[in-house]
């Protein structure tokens, strides 16, 4: 059985051609990283709007709650209330991408308003004090010192859309769903496990490659284990501190 | 100059902070703010920088109504510094610095020169520059914060609490060191504390504030200690009002005793009186009973030394020299000169006569 699926994985002709894993893949991820960025543009300067004024805390709580609303079924339900007016292939393709936007915003905005939120207050107070515009405050205080949050939403967002995105070959939407849908159909077993392989491994893959993002988009001060390392890498002898009891981890 | 002008805050819900407030705060001087938790400490000082708007009254900086200068402009005119600190997590001990010059659109290069030289101004090792605030300790992060706030060279600055989260130790440090960076830079200085004691020591002018916002009296340390305007003034300076008035009286002309001293490391001759001050290159060391360390040939170690006698300068306050003669071992103060070199000791009875009869005369 698994000499099957592993067949079914490397043979070149399941790759090439407008079916094959390659132009599959491609799909998946397209729609994945259109999908999520489209959800980044709209969640995080909400997220940084809100947590910013403090104000309207009913729309993370809205956005939410909105996460419990069955994904299938809403994506079923667009599919056959809005795709009817849209033409041609499209039909089938923009009320996935739009379910799938849906279900991309809330971890995002939740993540970014979290994010925000959890800055320490007199962090935000001295930039204000300084002299920062909100424009500013927002820009070059609390979006980085949000960024670990705003990114773990991303994370989260990425994963569900890459996941979701294969039920969504039901409704038309091409992408690594199709062998699963494909392969049910038709009783070809090896087929529908490698989809099913090719979608775990790759989330896998973009988690990763986020992972990676993370660590360089978040500033090294806000690093966790930042400062044992540092604080551990390096000693100063700084006579003016050397007998100062309050070297201590930060609060 | 910065004045109020019949300055109340009532917030949003009716909690009156600050009422009716009169205080005229001088150029370049420190005038601290102290009074119990909640009195409206944070809310007067935050409404000089425009942080929390006055519900009525007038604030006027150099004779110009601070409601009509813009916001952003009148804070980077203000340094601000935190109870802690505030610093920016993602930014570097230097970017931290040049947060103002930076808004100002000063030139890298130049932002660079004068976060370095504040670094060491304020008393940090150079190799702190490229560290992240959580790998400072308290005290290093209150000294960021300070140099932060004198980035832009602004002719005020607004202090909360300064040194409330550190421990004693190293805020009578910065309290010192702070008081020397005042007699260079002579800043407009705007303190709130809670401790009667740091206001006393830093404040050039003291403004106690009661709850509800009140101003209870206003003066300088040694008027607040002598003539407490009324109970609740004299209660919050506490019991030992007199002793503490010491740290501001004039110093009366004393006579200087002459001391049996032996150099550390030398044997002490025989037949000396009970105390004999150690000295090491000239400069005090601490005491050592004869009858305990008197033996022939023997040499007066650094484990001999009776230590924790205070030692007090030629232009110390009575209260200094006071707490020289009464912490001594010996029952008599050690003073020193100003290269730290023992000159003669003084006796607590003998200032305290001539502090009586200084009081007699007036
Ligand atoms: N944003 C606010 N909204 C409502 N009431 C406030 C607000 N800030 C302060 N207050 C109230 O105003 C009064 C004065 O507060 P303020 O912070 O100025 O006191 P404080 O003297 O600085 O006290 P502390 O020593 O505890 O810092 C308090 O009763 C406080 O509860
Ligand atoms: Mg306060």
């Amino acid at each position: 059985m698994i000499e099957r699926i592993w067949a079914w994985l490397i043979a070149s002709s399941s790759w090439v051609g407008p079916d094959g894993i390659g132009a599959r893949l491609g799909e998946h991820v397209l729609f994945s990283v259109v999908v999520v960025a489209a959800a980044i543009v709209v969640g995080v300067p909400l997220g940084l709007w809100i947590g910013h004024l403090g104000r309207g805390r009913w729309l993370i709580a809205a956005a939410n709650a909105a996460r419990a609303v069955p994904t299938l079924g809403l994506l079923f339900a667009l599919a056959l209330w809005v795709g009817p007016h849209i033409p041609g292939r499209w039909a089938f393709v923009v009320p996935s991408l739009v379910a799938l936007l849906l279900l991309a915003i809330p971890p995002v905005l939740a993540g970014t308003y979290a994010g925000v939120e959890a800055i320490d207050p007199a962090v935000r107070d001295a930039a204000r004090a300084m002299g920062m515009s909100p424009l500013r405050v927002i820009r070059q205080v609390e979006l980085p010192n949000a960024m670990p949050l705003v990114l773990s939403g991303v994370r989260s967002a990425m994963l569900q859309v890459v996941a979701t995105a294969t039920i969504a070959a039901y409704v038309g939407l091409g992408g690594l769903g199709r062998f699963l849908v494909d392969g049910l159909a038709s009783g070809n077993y090896p087929m529908t496990a490698g989809g099913a392989i090719l979608v775990a491994a790759l989330a896998l893959v973009i988690d990763a490659v986020l992972a990676l993002a993370q660590r360089l988009l978040v500033p090294a001060g806000l690093r966790e284990g930042g400062r044992e390392r540092i604080a551990s890498g390096r000693h100063t002898g700084n006579p003016a501190t050397a007998g100062d009891p309050t070297v201590s981890p930060a609060r | 100059m910065i004045r109020f002008d019949g300055v109340s805050k009532v917030y949003p819900g009716g909690a009156v902070a600050v009422d009716n407030l009169g205080l005229t705060i001088p150029t370049g001087q420190i005038t601290v703010l102290v009074g119990p938790s909640g009195c409206g400490k944070t809310t007067s000082l935050r409404m000089i920088n425009r942080m929390v708007k006055p519900t009525s009254g007038t604030i006027t900086v150099d004779g110009q109504d601070i409601a009509r200068i813009r916001a952003s402009k009148l804070r980077r005119g203000m340094g601000y510094v935190l109870q802690d600190a505030g610093l920016f997590p993602h930014r570097t001990v230097l970017d931290n610095i040049g947060t103002v010059p930076r808004l100002l659109g000063w030139k890298r290069a130049r932002i660079q020169e004068r976060a370095r030289e504040l670094l060491e101004r304020v008393g940090l090792e150079d190799d702190l520059a490229d560290r992240y605030p959580n790998q400072l300790s308290g005290g290093q992060r209150q000294r960021v914060g300070v140099a932060r706030a004198l980035a832009a060279d602004p002719p005020v600055l607004l202090m909360d609490e300064p040194f409330s989260a550190v421990d004693p130790v190293v805020r009578d440090q910065l309290q010192s060191d702070l008081l020397a960076l005042q007699a260079d830079l002579s800043k407009t200085i705007v303190l709130v504390t809670h401790d009667i004691d740091e206001a006393l020591r830093l404040g050039d002018q003291v403004a106690v504030l009661r709850r509800g916002g009140h101003l209870a009296q206003v003066g300088s340390p040694a008027e607040l200690l002598a003539h407490p305007a009324d109970d609740f003034v004299a209660d919050f300076l506490g019991r030992d009002r007199g002793y503490r008035s010491l740290a501001f009286a004039g110093m009366p002309r004393l006579t200087l005793h002459a001391e049996r001293t032996v150099t550390l490391g030398e044997p002490l001759p025989a037949g000396g009186p009970p105390w004999v001050l150690v000295l090491d290159a000239g400069r005090p060391q601490g005491w050592v009973r004869t009858e305990e360390v008197h033996r022939p040939g023997r040499r007066v170690l650094v484990d001999d030394l009776e230590r924790g006698g205070n030692v007090a300068r030629l232009d110390s306050t009575p209260r200094e020299v006071l707490d020289a003669a009464l912490s001594s071992p010996a029952g008599r103060g050690v003073i020193i000169d100003d290269q730290g070199e023992f000159v003669g000791t003084v006796v607590a009875s003998e200032l305290l006569a001539l502090l009586e009869l200084e009081r007699g005369q007036r």
